[in-house]
């Protein structure tokens, strides 16, 4: 996985909550078996229009400055519905590696983590205020500190905002997941035999 | 001191709590589909990996499948995906009620009908309807594809301890409501982020009088309310559902494994973070009409006015609604024309659903422009309903009967609506093009939209019949 540590760059403004999986990657561009090539469908059906190749000049990614944005400002609650990997892997291969929200749906943001994209939670005003300053100065650019756990603004907004330690460490080191567990496999086969034991019917031939 | 039925499945789960890193829980069953596997089964072949417990994977196609000519799959790629899907299955010798298994069905509709499920475990798959098992008392859950991956190399999960929400609904449901109205009607009350963060159990003399189905569409619903996952206790009805069937325990181990059971539930007196409670006897038949199954509200309302809404975020996403939806703040939900029925998926795919819905059209026809499909959950539903003769019951009312699949719960095999067409569906999202670009969802229970197919538009079923 790529290291995620500190980088300034456009932010982009999405003024909307309940952002749903279904937009992020309509299941039509589902059914892929590799992980890659999902960007140029990101939120499809609201960036093209109806022919769906010419772009929708009314859906404000498709402005000409938050081109090259690295960080998505967006509405509450992102991310609900559907658990598709494939909406963080078209998010990362778009360009994101930073969401900021004041919620995140449970599942998308676990799966942001193993996607090296980081989702920021902020206060509804702190949100409000980052919105602002984009919406005044479109093309703005952030700066984004996981060691320091800071976003800061050129118009002087500074948020500390939360990560969890193991989560933030991962990032960090673009650290394989599956690697790290596999460190504590003979707890694991220490569980599995007791199971056995305990509960001899789950097992086969037990 | 006591505990919730969550925190006991998490301690009885937890192999390992490492003092830097998270805690790693013990994945029991594993359950998977064609659409978010692939790329997992890739990863381990990339890395030289395993699959650690083969026994505990049960897997399906069912997301792409069509529903009439079912072999016949005209997508090159939804081809390629279900080929993939069988081939990775049959390499890692993994059970997969495939193509050509007379079990065959949606996912979370076969797993019960084999007894995969048991009270106690923890159960994930790709798919965030995985919460429906946990109407057997499990803690099931969706996860992401890397997930998937991790599972598969190592029987466990990395995994946060949720907060606890006891949702109860006390008092006798009046006829005509049913599990999909508490469901819609709790996430109603909680909002689409309500139960972010939060593993919900259903509690209360309305959830503990539902049978197994119905407590299936309950918990299935517990995702679109925003939480990790959803809890019905097991009792007498659980173990009388699961007695019997191919995976569950037999001889000695049936009865030691209802002691183990009953020692899962939560204790009496055990604290939950967060407790709402809804009464049974005001839950009417709810119809959603907005994108988000929050935008819900009962039958004998009238859609509301961003107005309504003191939340400004609530209130824009309202004119949102309006718009994509197009129906006026004031209109009377039984007012509104519906194009198409679907009645199917894994929140009401079952035989009870279907029970439900011909009853309400037997002898009926369906309403001149309205085209209505049944779509089993799966085949042993199919057959079924075909022995209690529920097929002729919908063939006589003019729809049409259909082999299992998701369909259009998600509108990825083929069967969609087209722009600006409107349905009335048992599914369980109502998102913007989610059973097809343009197309407009209006979520209702099964003897609901039998009505809607026979009125062609929604209707009271309490007074209608
Ligand atoms: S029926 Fe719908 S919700 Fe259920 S697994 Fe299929 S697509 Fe997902």
């Amino acid at each position: 996985m790529q290291p995620y540590i500190k980088h300034t760059s456009i932010a982009a403004l999405m003024d909307r909550s309940n952002v749903d999986t279904d937009q992020i990657i309509p299941k039509n561009f589902m059914k892929k078996v590799e992980r890659t090539g999902f960007g140029i469908n990101l939120f499809h059906n609201w960036r093209f229009l109806a022919d769906n190749i010419t772009p929708n000049p009314a859906f404000e990614l498709n402005k000409p400055a938050f081109q090259g944005a690295k960080i998505l400002v967006a509405g509450e609650n992102f991310g609900c519905g559907s658990s598709r990997e494939h909406a963080p892997w078209a998010i990362a291969d778009y360009g994101f590696n930073t969401i900021i929200s004041t919620s995140f749906a449970d599942i998308f943001h676990s799966n942001c983590f193993k996607n090296s994209i980081l989702p920021i939670v902020v206060t509804a005003e702190q949100l409000a205020s980052l919105m602002a300053e984009i919406a005044a100065n479109e093309g703005v650019e952030f700066t984004i500190d996981l060691p320091e756990q800071k976003v800061t603004t050129p118009g002087g907004i500074v948020i500390n905002f939360d990560v969890d330690a193991f989560r933030k460490e991962s990032l960090i080191d673009g650290l394989d997941d599956i690697a790290w567990t596999l460190k504590h496999v003979d707890k694991i086969t220490a569980y599995e035999e007791a199971n056995k034991k305990k509960l001899p019917w789950l097992w086969p031939n037990a | 001191m006591t505990k919730t039925m969550y925190e006991k499945i998490w301690d009885a789960n937890l192999v390992h709590e490492p003092e830097s890193g998270s805690p790693l829980l013990f994945v029991d069953r594993h359950l998977m589909h064609e659409v978010t596997s692939p790329q997992a089964f890739e990863g381990l072949r990339l890395e030289n990996r395993k699959v650690r417990n083969v026994h505990s994977i049960l897997g399906t196609i069912d997301h792409c499948v069509p529903t009439k000519d079912r072999h016949n799959i005209v997508d090159a790629i939804a081809k390629k995906q279900v080929e993939t899907m069988t081939s990775n299955c049959d390499e890692n010798d993994i059970n997969l009620f495939g193509m050509d298994s007379d079990q065959n069905g949606v996912i979370h509709i076969i797993v019960p009908e084999h007894g995969f499920v048991h009270p106690g475990m923890v159960v994930c798959c790709g798919d965030s309807h995985t919460a429906t098992h946990g109407a057997f008392g499990a803690l099931a859950f969706g996860i992401g594809t890397s997930e998937v991956e991790h599972i598969m190399a190592t029987q466990t999960l990395q995994q946060k301890k949720a907060k606890t929400m006891l949702v109860k609904v006390e008092g006798k449901l009046p006829e005509y409501s049913t599990a999909k109205d508490i469901a819609l009607a709790i996430i109603g009350v909680t909002g689409t982020a309500g139960g972010t963060g939060f593993v919900m159990e259903f509690a209360g003399s309305a959830i503990t009088d539902l049978s197994m189905e119905a407590r299936m569409t309950l918990c299935n619903m517990a995702i679109e309310a925003g939480a990790r996952a959803g809890l019905v206790a097991p009792d007498q009805v659980t173990y009388d559902y699961l007695e019997g069937r191919e995976f569950s325990p037999k001889g000695d181990h049936w009865a030691q494994a209802i002691t183990y059971w009953e020692s899962m539930k939560s204790d009496e007196g055990a604290v939950f973070d967060e407790t709402i409670t809804l009464r049974a006897e005001d839950i009417a038949p709810q119809v959603s009409w907005g994108t988000s199954p929050e935008q819900v509200i009962s039958v004998t309302g009238t859609v509301p006015a961003p107005s309504d809404f003191t939340n400004e975020v609530k209130a824009q996403a309202c004119t949102n609604a309006l718009k994509y939806m197009d129906i006026k703040a004031g209109q009377k939900i039984t007012d509104i024309h519906i194009d198409i029925v679907f009645v199917g998926s894994c929140t009401n795919g079952r035989i009870e659903d279907f029970r439900a819905t011909a009853d309400i059209i037997k002898g009926k026809k369906v309403a001149e422009g309205v085209q209505a499909i049944a779509v089993p959950g799966s085949f042993p539903v199919k057959v079924q309903a075909e022995k209690e003769g529920l097929d002729k019951i919908f063939l006589d009312a003019g729809w049409e009967w259909r082999d299992p699949g998701c369909s259009m719960c998600l509108a990825m095999n083929g069967d969609e609506l087209k722009d600006g067409q409107r349905s009335a569906s048992t599914s369980n999202r109502n998102f913007e093009g989610r059973q097809g670009k343009g197309g407009r969802t209006h979520l209702v229970s099964p003897a609901m939209a039998g009505a809607a197919s026979i009125a062609g538009h929604f209707v009271d079923i309490r007074d209608w019949k």
